[in-house]
């Protein structure tokens, strides 16, 4: 099955961090990217940029109403995401408590099956 | 530069969708996509399951807590994404404006 | 009890498991079985030979109907997982730890749980959390969904999960005990039927894992607790305390079986629990209770679960062992920690009388008053605040 694990984190974390911290929590993901890489686990995945510099659009009638900033009012924000490949939940679960983040989300993909 | 849409909202009428407005917003996804291959800008996405299928893993200190259900229990959530390759913000904005769905743009780092 | 009744008792967990196995399914499993008992209803008497064979036969020839009958229908919901490798073992654990999984909510495992594994009916269940029935069968097939979409999978956790997952269960069946041992809210503070649920499922689980320690500290625990049931409260429904309870009518041969199921081992937190329960079932009169070491194992507890409730309980238990004056020492800061909870102010109130410190006392019982939830402890608050 594939799961998506959502990474969630304070705002302003990254930013905040120094060029050293920066460095070790990118370390991180290279070996948690690489564990997923030798189990055969990884699909995909990214890193995001800042909420601060996000955009939403929201559809209202014919209208998109657009707003500059995070697009919502919470403490964590997307930070990135991986896409997995896993035999069942409690494997997706393992990897999301493997991965370098403190808040990870686990959602099945939804795989389409025609 | 690669841009992430990330499709949002209320899954509500989603869920309680019939099987002809689901096909016929699975048509209007369809198109959409094919609108990016042809601009060469299609990088990749997938449809999520919704929410109350999300599990979260909370992790501080050492200590680790499952939950039942999603990040943040909002009325809008992630339903899906697509990752494009765009030359500006406002040009990933111009596709994300012909996302079939309320849209969160976000630059892909690295 | 009636041949079905008894064969619902006996075989409904054993026989959903196998079929949840078989199907890959739970909700057809479920539907298919209750249709065979509902079937037997009628077929029955005369009674078969083996009926947990036909009630099986019975549930397989449903689902294969129903199976036919949607071939057509998309199918709805993905299959479970089912690790065909695994060594075999009761598919009842399997159920139970399904049912009882970490990325369901309690309120949830607890439902699945009583319906799955204890076969009881959703009204049932629905009247024992006191919600509506709708809202209880909601919650089932919400359950049942996010199991199928999440995938979690149909087994017994295998290894170093295995520990953290029982601590799951015996929480999920801890909550079932506790909600008919000390009801939240309402006239009557003890209902046996949850109670006696849960004591049913940890009879189940301690048959199904023998060589678990923590499994049969949690029986030993609910029994010693549900021996006192009938001393609890006095004839007019006022709560009477654990000094004050006439002990001629804790149900000696429970605490016996209690007793008897309990054997040492490292020390869990189920464990302990029982050990300290064991203090009290087996003191002759509330003057014979060992206080100090139900001080000691309660300070064990603390130190394992850092609990508040834990140590509020310690800080009794030493204020017995050593005086009031130790036992409010224990309580200071609590009620940062415990800000609702009306034992914490109650303790102190008690405390406070004993020291004779009778205007704080008051005080304090009067705290508690304002967050005590059941008429039972309310009307014993009020006595006691009187009586200073």
């Amino acid at each position: 099955m594939k799961y998506a694990l959502l990474l969630y984190s304070a705002t302003g974390a990254w930013a905040e961090a120094s060029e050293q911290e920066q460095a070790a929590i990118m370390a991180e993901h290279e070996k948690f990217t690489a564990l997923l890489v030798e189990r055969g686990a990884l699909v995909g995945g990214e890193a995001l940029h800042g909420p601060e510099q996000g955009v939403t659009l929201r559809r209202s009638g014919g209208d998109a109403l657009r707003t500059d900033g995070p697009f919502a009012e919470t403490v964590e924000h997307l930070g990135g995401f991986y896409i997995v490949e896993a035999a069942d939940l409690d494997a997706a679960i393992e990897l999301a408590r493997a991965c370098p983040e403190e808040i990870v989300e686990v959602r099945p993909v939804v795989e389409s099956s025609g | 530069m690669k841009y992430l849409l990330l499709a949002v909202g209320d899954e509500r009428p989603w869920a309680e969708a019939g099987p002809q407005e689901r096909h016929a917003l699975y048509a209007e996804w369809g198109r959409f996509e094919a609108m990016l291959a042809e601009r060469r800008a299609h990088h990749g996405g997938f449809e999520l399951a919704p929410s109350p299928t999300a599990t979260t893993v909370r992790k501080h200190g050492g200590q680790v807590l499952i939950t039942d259900g999603p990040y943040a229990e909002t009325v809008e959530q992630i339903s899906g994404y697509v990752v494009v390759e765009a030359a500006s913000m406002e040009e990933a904005v111009e596709l994300a404006g012909q996302m079939p769905s309320d849209v969160h743009v976000r630059e892909i780092a690295g | 009890m009636n041949p079905l009744e008894r064969a619902y008792r006996d075989h409904w967990a054993r026989l959903l498991a196998i079929l949840t196995a078989e199907l890959r399914d739970l909700d057809a499993a479920e539907e298919s079985l209750q249709d065979a008992f509902a079937s037997a209803v009628s077929a029955w008497p005369p009674l078969p030979d083996n009926p947990p064979a036909w009630l099986l036969t019975a549930a397989r020839n449903r689902a294969a109907d129903r199976r036919r009958r949607n071939a057509v229908a998309a199918r709805k919901l993905p299959l479970l997982i089912v690790d065909e490798s695994e060594q075999p073992s009761d598919d009842r654990l399997s159920l139970i730890f399904t049912c009882c999984h970490p990325a369901l909510s309690m309120e949830v495992r607890v439902a699945l749980t009583l319906r799955c594994v204890g076969g009881l009916g959703t009204r049932q269940i629905a009247r024992l959390f006191m919600v509506s029935e709708t809202t209880m069968q909601a919650r089932i097939t919400r359950a049942k969904k996010k199991i199928s979409q999440a995938g979690i999978p149909y087994r017994v956790p295998a290894g170093p999960e295995l520990a953290a997952r029982r601590d799951g269960v015996l929480a999920v069946l801890y909550l079932i005990f506790t909600e008919g041992y000390a009801a939240a809210e309402g006239e009557r503070l003890i209902r046996d039927e949850p109670a006696a649920e849960a004591i049913a499922l940890a009879r189940m689980l301690a048959g199904l894992m023998p060589d678990d320690d923590e499994v049969a500290a949690l029986l030993a625990l609910m029994l010693l607790h549900h021996a006192r049931r009938d001393a609890r409260v006095d004839a007019e429904g006022r709560l009477v305390t654990l000094a004050e309870q006439d002990r001629s009518r804790w149900h000696r041969d429970e605490i016996r079986e209690a007793l008897a199921i309990m054997r040492p081992g490292p020390p869990g937190a189920y464990l302990l629990q029982a050990a300290i329960a064991a203090e009290h079932a087996t003191a002759a009169r509330a003057e014979d209770t060992d206080w100090p070491a139900i001080a000691q194992l309660y300070a064990l507890l603390e130190a394992l679960t850092g609990s508040a409730v834990v140590r509020l309980n310690r800080a009794v238990a030493v204020a017995e062992a050593r005086g009031p004056e130790r036992g409010l020492q224990l309580l200071e800061g609590l009620e940062e920690r415990l800000p609702r909870h009306h034992l914490l102010p109650a303790a102190r109130a008690e405390l406070l009388r004993r020291l004779g410190r009778l205007e704080e006392a008051a005080a304090e019982y009067t705290r508690a008053l304002a967050l005590v939830g059941t008429v039972p402890e309310r009307e014993f608050l009020q006595a006691r605040r009187a009586e200073l």
